[in-house]
């Protein structure tokens, strides 16, 4: 356990060898994580808490750190070296626990360089509490933490008192350990204030959203048209090629491989092993490699509660804060831990408003990739107008919401961590973490999304169903009946949803259409199961009803504008 | 002696400042004292959004972001 942001997941990740997603910014980890760490006797299970500022938890997210609590055996209570003094009254408000504790003074490299002086065997003495330095990062300290494990002890002498009490005693101890020095201003610190004055820092804020999505546009297209096309074509269209001669005509060729006799486009075949298996690894992959490598950098640099400052008046009016940021870059590369990373927010209002809105107006990362393979061809301007809508929407409804929800809007409070420079090795730890979690999740869905579309064109209820909506989709969308493959599609798999879109021969105004829709009506199941658990039933159905509503609104607005009444 | 207080947000920007009172019940004193944010507490306002958004300000070293109505609920002393 520890404050936020003390770097807990790193110590948790270097003990258990398990991998969690660890960044530079306060709520990173907003659930617990559980593993197991071998002793020379036993192995023991360590779990890797949120992070909180006190036992009187703020948010749902420190909740869940102080229900831990209950079921230690022994607390491994991380501390940031550099901010001993505001880190220690949790530790003191753990000590009055008497739960046998080990201290762990983390990122102790970083005190030599701001000047910080702490004698740890003085404070040791005086709590009598084994206290260890860390660096997490580089696993120094790690193998004596483990040792000091055996020697995690209760100090009895320390009584509950209240919070003056408390500062009373943090303020002696901290006068017998630590010394400071002045430092000069260094480059970290002229970075920081430009980075969080308004005057520089929003035009730098619109300069590096900017250039981090070109760069993904710019590195995602690249990795296609030179890695993973090539690759399709030339490596696996053969083994396509004589594994489609010897299945023959049959059902399971359609299943596999797409239509008997027709030339195989891995884009539009509609097999599990052409279309199943090109749009997760040729199509989306190759932005999901992009994204999540710009993503850590901004993480780990500790640019996002800077940017969350820079938006928080923008997210007040939209019945939320500044951190919500956080929420929307997460769902950008996908919406689940952009759904779970709400917890961070206070109410359920904040929640609520945070969470409707990140399913209906933040594609993921994977329908984003589709999008721009299916719309990007037709130019730049059609895309710009896709996104000028949703980012529309997203405030638009937000202040519909803001004045509408119930509840209250507590104002941002917000620890901003010095920047460091994030680790290449960090990088592409994390960047690797995701991308495996991304194919483990997203190709079976994929296959089971191509295996149904098949069997329900097989046995004709595609067919029915598109006739059956057809003067629908028409009259109220401008969309042909086949549409609505895409729509039953996207509640498993957006991507594939969008990929159906491709054989249907739309116009761009038409796709603008499609994708929009399919970005607003229902959120992917896998989201979908995570809103449940944090909204709960009722709210989950008021939030359903805004989706559609909008998708239905939207939908017919946009084909009234694009393409004139019916 | 008379003290001069003023509301956080109102101070000039990179002046130190000494915490003389927080303006609010038990929830906001305690949030704001696990951040360091408590009487006597040498303060830093690092930056102030325009449209009456957060400020930002240093507390041992360490940068925290806050809302307006919260800093105006925080009464301080610039120290010379």
């Amino acid at each position: 356990m520890g404050n936020p942001n003390v770097g807990k997941s790193v110590v948790f990740s270097r003990l258990t060898g398990a991998n969690v997603i660890a960044s530079n910014y306060p709520g990173t980890t907003v659930d617990f994580s559980k593993g197991r760490l071998k002793l020379e006797k036993e192995i023991v299970e360590i779990i890797d808490a949120p992070g909180t500022y006190s036992l009187e938890p703020q948010n749902k997210a420190e909740e869940v750190a102080t229900k831990m609590l209950d079921e230690a055996d022994i607390v491994i209570n991380v501390l940031d070296a550099t901010n001993l003094e505001r880190n220690l009254y949790l530790t003191l408000e753990l000590l009055e626990k008497h739960v046998p504790m080990v201290i762990v003074l983390n990122l102790w490299d970083e005190t030599k360089h701001v000047g910080i002086t702490i004698d740890y065997e003085q404070l040791q003495h005086l709590i009598k509490i084994p206290v260890i330095p860390t660096v997490a990062l580089t696993g120094e300290g790690i193998k004596q933490l483990v040792s000091s494990l055996d020697h995690a002890a209760v100090n009895e002498e320390i009584k509950p008192t209240s919070h003056e009490g408390r500062w009373i005693e943090i303020g002696t101890l901290i006068k017998k350990v630590e010394k400071v020095e002045h430092k000069h201003h260094t480059f970290r610190d002229r970075l920081a204030d430009i980075t969080i004055n308004p005057f520089t820092g929003i035009p730098f804020s619109i300069l590096i959203i900017f250039v981090s999505f070109w760069l993904v546009r710019q590195i995602g297209e690249t990795l296609i048209t030179y890695l993973f096309n090539p690759i399709f074509e030339i490596y696996y269209r053969p083994v396509i090629t004589s594994l489609s001669e010897f299945i023959g005509d049959n059902i399971w060729y359609t299943i596999f491989i797409g239509t008997y006799g027709e030339e195989i486009i891995f884009e539009e075949s509609l097999g599990m092993l052409t279309t199943g298996l090109y749009v997760p690894i040729a199509m989306v992959l190759p932005y999901i490699i992009a994204f999540y490598f710009m993503l850590s950098i901004l993480e780990d640099s500790g640019y996002m509660p800077r940017l969350a400052t820079l938006v928080d008046n923008i997210f007040h009016k939209l019945g939320m804060h500044g951190h919500a940021i956080i929420s929307v870059f997460l769902g950008f590369g996908c919406n689940v831990p952009g759904a779970l990373s709400t917890r961070a927010l206070e109410t359920r209002k904040q929640r609520f408003i945070s969470a409707t809105l990140l399913s209906i107006a933040v594609p993921c990362m994977a329908q984003t990739a589709m999008v721009f393979g299916v719309l990007g061809r037709f130019g730049v301007l059609y895309l710009a107008l896709v996104f000028l809508i949703l980012v529309s929407l997203y405030m638009f409804l937000g202040i519909i919401m803001n004045h509408y929800v119930k509840g209250s809007s507590p104002e941002i409070f917000l620890e901003v961590p010095p920047y460091r420079r994030p680790s290449i090795k960090a990088l592409v730890k994390k960047t690797w973490m995701r991308i495996r979690w991304f194919l483990r999740e997203a190709i079976p869905f994929l296959f089971l999304g191509v295996f149904l579309i098949n069997i329900l064109y097989h046995i004709g209820i595609m067919q029915a169903i598109s006739s059956l909506f057809s003067p629908f989709m028409n009259t109220l969308f401008g969309l042909p009946g086949e549409a609505t493959t895409a729509l039953v599609i996207g509640f498993l798999r957006k991507d594939l949803a969008v990929g159906t879109l491709i054989p249907l021969q739309l116009s761009a105004f038409q796709l603008v259409i499609a994708v929009t829709m399919l970005t607003i009506y229902f959120p992917c199941v896998a989201t979908f199961s995570v809103l449940l658990r944090e909204l709960g039933i009722k709210d989950l159905i008021k939030s359903t009803m805004i989706m559609i509503a909008t998708a239905l609104s939207i939908g017919v607005l946009l084909r009234v504008i694009l393409l004139g009444l019916p | 002696m008379i003290k001069n207080l003023l509301q956080l947000d109102k101070i000039p920007l990179k002046k130190f400042v000494s915490v003389q009172e927080i303006n609010g019940g038990y929830g906001l004193i305690q949030k704001l004292q696990v951040m360091g944010i408590r009487k006597g507490q040498h303060i830093q306002l690092t930056s102030k959004q325009p449209f009456r958004g957060p400020i930002t300000i240093k507390v041992n070293g360490r940068e925290i972001t806050l809302g307006r109505g919260m800093a105006k609920k925080i009464l301080v002393e610039v120290i010379d």
